[in-house]
């Protein structure tokens, strides 16, 4: 988590630097026909081509040159995708099979996107997929919290052989004990029961593994005043542990409820009635009985709720994708 | 506070998150093991066959595509899925400019639920209107089949599964990138190293953890490749993309045959701990 945040602290401390910069190219159009004075590429912090190089005359086109070709690359590989499929959800069912296909619908209409949204049900799906991954991560934050709570500042005698053990489920990988985990659910009666979904899901070695990490951090001093004060353990955890712990648990929120809404092949098992399936679950099974531009509506429909959270988390989920990694 | 009363409030804190793990983490574990001994439809009481089910899964016509075709998938997933996040990190890491933009589209499909991607390139896979075949047409290439021929198909997968997922091992790497003191390149610089010879004496060296690391989860991640072939190709054409998890599914859900099953999953389980356990020595004993 420290190491992240700095990372991102580096980054956001070199796009500021760059700030001045980006306005160079405009200045200098401004400045008209006299021989221009190019202003240097700023550099903070120097990576693999040093600034002089950089600011050689070569280096500065190159550098150019590189950057257009990433920029252009880049919306074409990760951009256009998302342009055709909203696009496609406007265009009408003839118009999709055209060939060559059209750039721009040629009448743009909104009506794949309601005709999806009455096919696919996805009122319905959308109600159940958010209710799956909201209550999903109540009870695993609640489940997880207490747990690293007790492992980082109550030290139970075994604490260390049941967190290891806890770790170890990382490595196994969830699509080998898929076909076990769903007969256990099957033998509990949890079968479309959301229940089979948030049991396994609050069983996440990762988040305890973070929550944990970052609990060991917080000075004992805090928690020691918080006792001689008379607050017990709930109240040390609610009143001291809690309120400090804001950024992880930021983090660990985000990508609890992500990871719920995006899942696929646990709701896919469990959750097999027709009114309680997940919006992934119920796109994959209609998908081949519907038009294309419906199939595209359904799509676009499914990905705005993440991207606006994409948009909104945007700074936590980048240092949260991090946060384990470096130092973990 | 007593060590017991301590040890009894821990255990009270402790109880819920035991039990999640104790049923539905520990013990599917073992009932994999269980499993693949028995044979079971989940109707009817289970019987204890022995070692009928590894017979029988091992028999299976699809058994050995399935294993070729996991590891080739992997291999190409490497080949793309690992390198290509590396290099685009690189590349990334020496532009001053448009970075927050560039960050953000990389990272978008990975934002998006598996089944918009894999939907949304079936589309473009299409043979006929697809967007794929039209580029091609487009620069006067002939078209290809895609999904459809046995020698595209799992590239197809591989492409899919790329750009579903390398913004997230683009962003890690991004971030090791930067934590690179930029004293080591003016020393290397100093020293006469090109750019090339920095990347292979600096870069690397001090990117290795984290490389490996990410080898090491990338591996497990594609081995266990399923919503590709599930949704795209149902394991065809001619069983050209017939991957193990592909095929444990099919065993549990098309066959009933949930032993069976359980023993290719002990089997695909076995591989990947032995893998991921060579994997961590190594990379100890790099570290040391």
């Amino acid at each position: 988590m420290i190491s992240g945040a700095r990372g991102q602290l580096k980054d956001e401390r070199r796009e500021r630097g760059d700030g001045g910069v980006r306005r160079a190219p405009a200045d200098r159009r401004r400045s008209g026909g006299r021989r221009r004075s190019p202003r240097p590429i700023h550099v903070q912090f120097r990576t693999i081509i040093s600034p002089h190089q950089l600011n050689s005359r070569w280096g500065r086109r190159l550098y150019w040159l590189a950057l257009v070709t990433v920029i252009v690359v880049f919306t074409l590989a990760f951009v256009l995708p998302l342009y055709w499929m909203i696009t496609g959800a406007m265009k009408t069912p003839e118009e999709v099979a055209e060939m060559p296909p059209t750039l721009f619908p040629a009448q743009p209409t909104l009506d794949p996107f309601f005709e999806a949204w009455d096919l696919f049900d996805i009122g319905t799906l959308l109600v159940n997929t958010v209710y799956y991954a909201l209550g999903g991560w109540l009870f695993c934050m609640v489940v997880d919290v207490t747990a690293a709570y007790a492992l980082s500042k109550l030290r139970p005698m075994f604490g260390n052989v049941i967190l290891g053990a806890m770790l170890a489920t990382l490595m196994i990988p969830p699509m080998v004990i898929l076909i076990p985990l769903y007969v256990t659910i099957v033998d509990l009666g949890l079968l479309n029961n959301p229940w089979g979904l948030w049991f396994p899901a609050a069983a996440n070695g990762f988040n305890i593994f973070l929550l944990k990490r970052f609990f060991d951090s917080i000075p004992r001093e805090l928690i020691e005043a918080a006792q001689i004060d008379g607050a017990g353990p709930v109240r040390v955890l609610w009143s001291v542990v809690l309120p400090v712990s804001r950024p992880i648990l930021g983090v660990v929120s985000i990508f609890t409820i992500v990871t719920a809404f995006k899942d696929f092949v646990l709701p896919l098992l469990v959750m097999t009635e027709s009114d309680k399936m997940t919006i992934s679950v119920g796109l994959s099974q209609t998908a081949g009985a519907v038009t294309q531009n419906q199939v595209m509506g359904g799509l676009v429909i499914t990905s705005i709720p993440m991207i606006i959270v994409f948009f909104i988390f945007q700074r936590h989920i980048m240092a949260g994708l991090t946060a384990g990694s470096i130092k973990g | 506070m007593g060590i017991l009363r301590r040890n009894l409030t821990a255990y009270g804190f402790l109880c819920a998150a035991l039990f999640c793990f104790a049923v539905f983490a520990w013990y599917p574990m073992v009932r994999e093991f269980i499993l693949s001994f028995q044979k079971t439809d989940l109707i009817n009481p289970p019987e204890w066959v022995g070692l009928e089910n590894f017979k029988g899964a091992v028999q299976d016509p699809a058994f050995g595509e399935a294993w070729l075709n996991t590891v080739e998938f992997t291999l190409l997933a490497l080949l793309c899925g690992y390198a290509v996040p590396f290099v685009v990190a690189l590349v990334l890491n020496e532009l001053r400019h448009a970075r927050a933009y560039l960050r953000f589209v990389v990272y978008l499909p990975v934002m998006l639920p598996p089944i918009v991607a894999v939907l949304l390139f079936r589309w473009f896979y299409d043979p006929g209107p697809g967007l794929f075949n039209q580029i091609l047409d487009l620069v006067n290439l002939p078209p290809l089949a895609w999904l459809d021929s046995s020698s595209t198909a799992l590239i197809s997968l591989v492409i899919v599964s790329t750009w579903m997922n390398m913004g997230s091992a683009t962003l890690i790497y991004l971030a090791a990138l930067q934590n690179i003191p930029s004293e080591l390149y003016e020393a290397a610089e100093l020293d006469g190293a090109g750019v090339f010879k920095r990347i292979r004496h600096v870069t690397i060296p001090q990117t290795r953890l984290i490389l490996l690391l990410m080898l090491m989860l990338q591996i497990v991640a594609t081995m266990q490749v399923f919503i590709e072939p599930y949704m795209l190709t149902g394991g065809g054409p001619e069983n050209a993309t017939v991957s193990v998890a592909y095929l444990m599914y099919q065993f549990a859900f098309s066959q009933m045959n949930y032993g069976q099953a359980g023993a290719l999953g002990m089997m695909l389980m076995i591989v990947l701990l032995a893998f991921a356990a060579f994997q961590l020595r190594t990379t100890r004993e790099d570290a040391a």
